[in-house]
C-alpha cells in the first residue's frame, strides 16, 4: 500500500458520460485494428482532461491502442477523433500523419537523438511546438530540472535521466494530448522512485490531457482518475480509478497480488512521537505511518486485498491497529483454487479481503454479516 | 613524370562521389525504407555493377552513350560534343559503375536506423524530410564516410569501363589505371612503378583514416 498526497480532488463520480463520438473535448477511439497474431477492437471515449491509465496485462494492447491515437498503427477501419480533430476515419478515408497530429508520444526506450545533446534534443522538440503559449522551455527545464544536464551528451545519462529528458521534449511540442507507454517500465524500483515525483509534478503543472501506459497498479492508482482496462484486445471496463480498483469481477485482469481498494482519505491529525498519520475515511479512522501533508490535506490510501483479514468478533489483545466494524457485502472465487475474494461495506468506504476458502467455511461469513476488517499497520509501508 | 592522369583520375572520383551523393542517397533512402514490391527489382539493378565484368558494362555504355544512341545524340546536340571517348562519358560511366558503393552501404546505415527514430521524429511534429535531413542523416554518419570513401577509391581503380568507354586520350580520359597499363605496355616499368606505387600508398592511407575515423563515429544505436 502506498500513501500519497493526493494532488487533485478526491473522487470525481461518472467520468465518462455517454456522448456523441467525437464531441469537444474528449479522445473518441472507435476502430478495429488486425495483426498477423494479435487484433485489436476497441469503442471508448475519454474525457481530454486529467490522466487516464491503459492499464492491462502485456500482450492485451495497451501500446497498440496509444500506437493508433499516434498514428503509428493505422487500424483497419472506424475512427479516432480528438476533440474536434478526426485524425482517422476508414469512411472518409482520413489519415492525418503522425507529425500532425497534436499528440505527444513519449517511448518506453525514449529514442532520444544520440547525435546531439540533450538541449539539442529539447530544441528540436521546441522549435517545431504547436502554437499557443502556456509553458515555454524554460519552464520544462524548471519543472523536470533539466538544466544540469543541458550539456550533457544523450548516451551518458542515466535511466531516470534519460526518461526526464524525453518527458521534456514530447512535452516541447505542447501537444493537445500526451501519449505515454510505460515510460517507467525500464527502470529500476528505486530509479521509479525518483522520477515518479517528477512525473507527477509534470502532469499536475502543464495539465496536459494524458493516456497512461502502464502494467504497474501502485503507479495506476498514484495518479490516474480513470482507468482503461484492456483485455485480450478489447476494453473490458473503464472509468474512475477507485471504483475500477474495487470490483470484484475485474480481478483476473489486474492480477494476482494487486488486488486492493483505492481510499479517498483527509488527514485528521499526527504523532510525531509514534510516527503516525490518522487519516478520516468516509467516517473510519485509519491510522498510517506518518506522512507529510498538513491537518485536512487530501490522501490516497491503497490497501491491497492480501493486506486485509476479517474476523466476526472484535478482536482483542492484537497488535494490528486499524481493527474497522463493517457489513460482509460479497464473496467472490479468489485468483488461485483455495481463495475467496470479500467486499466489505465500512461507514462510507468499501475495503477488500483475500481469505482462504478454508477461513470462509471455518467463520461461516457469508454476505450481511458483521464483521471486522483488520488492516495490518505494517502494510501501509510504501 | 606526367602528373595529367594523376589530376584526372582525382577531378573523375570527386565528380562522381559528389554526384553519387546527389544521386544515390535518396535511392538508398527509398530502398531501406520502403515497403513496395518494386524494391527487389531496383535493388539488383543497383547491384548489377558489382557482378557484371567492366567489359560488359563498357561495352553497353559504349553503344548507349555513342553518338547514334537516343542519349549520346542528344548530348551531342545540346554539346556540340560526343559523349564516348570524352570526360563527360567516363562522369556518367562511372556514376554507374560505382553506384553500388555509395548505394549499398547508404542503405544498410538507414535501415539499421529503424523505425525508431522516425517514429520519434514524426511524434516531435518533425515532417518525414525533416526527419531524413536532421535525424536520419545525421545518425547515419558512419554510412556516409563508408559510402564516399569506397566509391571514391573504387572510381580510382576503375579500368575496363573507362578503356571501352574513354579510351587513353591524355588530359581527357587518360586516368592513371589507364596510364599505368600504357606504361607496362611500353616496357616503362619505371613509370608504371611510380604510378602504382603511389596508388597503392594512396588507398592504404585513406583506409587507415576511415578505420581511424570509425572509431570517432559510434555507430547511433538505440
Amino acid at each position: 500500500m502506498s500513501v500519497d498526497p493526493s494532488r487533485r480532488p478526491a473522487v470525481r463520480a461518472s467520468e465518462l458520460p455517454t456522448r456523441p463520438l467525437g464531441r469537444a473535448s474528449t479522445l473518441a477511439m472507435d476502430f478495429r485494428l488486425q495483426r498477423a497474431d494479435f487484433g485489436l477492437a476497441v469503442k471508448v471515449e475519454v474525457p481530454l482532461e486529467g490522466v487516464t491509465a491503459v492499464f492491462g496485462a502485456s500482450g492485451s494492447g495497451k501500446t497498440t491502442l496509444l500506437r493508433a491515437v499516434a498514428g503509428f498503427e493505422r487500424p483497419d477501419r472506424g475512427r479516432v477523433v480528438a476533440g474536434t480533430d478526426t485524425w482517422f476515419d476508414s469512411a472518409t478515408r482520413t489519415d492525418v500523419p503522425p507529425h500532425r497530429r497534436a499528440a505527444g508520444f513519449m517511448f518506453q526506450d525514449t529514442r532520444l537523438f544520440t547525435h546531439l545533446d540533450v538541449a539539442g534534443n529539447l530544441d528540436f522538440a521546441a522549435r517545431r511546438a504547436v502554437a499557443g503559449g502556456g509553458f515555454d522551455r524554460a519552464d520544462v527545464v524548471t519543472a523536470l530540472d533539466l538544466e544540469p544536464l543541458l550539456h550533457r551528451r544523450t548516451g551518458s545519462l542515466s535511466g531516470g535521466e534519460r526518461q526526464r529528458v524525453a518527458l521534456g521534449r514530447t512535452l516541447l511540442t505542447r501537444p493537445r494530448i500526451l501519449l505515454l507507454d510505460e515510460p517507467l517500465a525500464a527502470l529500476e524500483r528505486e530509479r521509479k522512485a525518483d522520477i515518479l515525483p517528477y512525473l507527477e509534478g509534470a502532469l499536475s503543472r502543464f495539465g496536459i490531457p494524458t493516456l497512461y501506459v502502464s502494467h504497474d497498479i501502485d503507479e495506476v492508482a498514484r495518479f490516474a482518475d480513470r482507468m482503461l482496462l484492456l483485455s485480450a484486445g478489447r476494453v473490458q471496463a473503464h472509468g474512475p480509478t477507485p471504483q475500477m480498483l474495487e470490483r470484484l469481477d475485474l480481478q483476473p485482469a489486474m492480477g494476482r497480488f494487486e488486488a486492493g481498494v483505492l481510499l479517498a482519505g483527509r488527514v485528521l491529525r499526527r504523532d510525531p512521537r509514534l510516527h503516525l498519520t490518522w487519516v478520516d475515511v468516509g467516517g473510519d479512522e485509519i491510522a498510517v505511518p506518518e506522512i507529510t501533508g498538513a491537518g485536512g490535506a487530501e490522501v490516497r490510501l491503497r490497501i491491497r486485498a492480501r493486506d486485509v483479514a476479517l474476523a466476526t468478533r472484535r478482536p482483542e489483545g492484537i497488535s494490528i491497529r486499524n481493527v474497522l466494524p463493517g457489513t460482509l457485502l460479497e464473496l467472490t472465487p479468489g485468483d488461485a483454487p483455495g481463495f475467496v475474494e470479500a467486499l466489505v461495506q465500512l461507514r462510507a468506504a468499501r475495503i477488500r479481503s483475500r481469505l482462504t476458502l478454508a477461513a470462509v467455511e471455518e467463520l461461516g461469513l457469508a454476505p450481511g454479516m458483521s464483521v471486522f476488517a483488520l488492516v495490518k499497520t505494517v502494510s501501509f509501508g510504501a | 613524370m606526367d602528373l595529367g592522369p594523376v589530376w584526372l583520375t582525382l577531378l573523375l572520383a570527386t565528380v562522381t562521389t559528389v554526384g553519387l551523393l546527389l544521386l544515390g542517397t535518396p535511392v538508398a533512402y527509398w530502398l531501406a525504407r520502403t515497403k513496395s514490391r518494386a524494391k527487389p527489382v531496383v535493388e539488383a539493378v543497383t547491384a548489377l555493377p558489382l557482378v557484371l565484368p567492366p567489359t560488359v558494362l563498357g561495352f553497353y555504355l559504349l553503344v548507349a552513350l555513342g553518338p547514334l544512341s537516343p542519349v549520346g545524340g542528344f548530348w551531342l546536340e545540346l554539346t556540340g560534343e560526343a559523349l564516348t571517348f570524352s570526360f563527360s562519358g567516363l562522369v556518367v560511366a562511372s556514376l554507374i559503375y560505382s553506384l553500388p558503393f555509395m548505394v549499398q552501404p547508404l542503405a544498410s546505415a538507414f535501415e539499421a536506423l529503424g523505425d525508431g527514430p522516425f517514429e520519434a521524429a514524426a511524434s516531435l511534429r518533425a515532417s518525414p524530410l525533416a526527419a531524413f535531413v536532421h535525424v536520419a542523416v545525421p545518425q547515419s554518419a558512419r554510412g556516409f564516410l563508408t559510402a564516399v570513401v569506397l566509391t571514391f577509391t573504387h572510381t580510382i581503380g576503375e579500368f575496363g569501363v573507362v578503356l571501352m568507354v574513354g579510351g587513353n586520350i591524355p588530359g581527357e580520359t587518360r586516368v592513371v589505371s589507364i596510364a599505368i597499363y600504357e606504361h607496362v605496355e611500353t616496357l616503362r616499368y619505371a613509370e608504371a612503378h611510380m604510378l602504382s606505387a603511389g596508388l597503392l600508398a594512396f588507398s592504404f592511407a585513406v583506409l587507415v583514416a576511415v578505420y581511424a575515423l570509425n572509431r570517432r563515429f559510434p555507430p547511433h544505436v538505440g
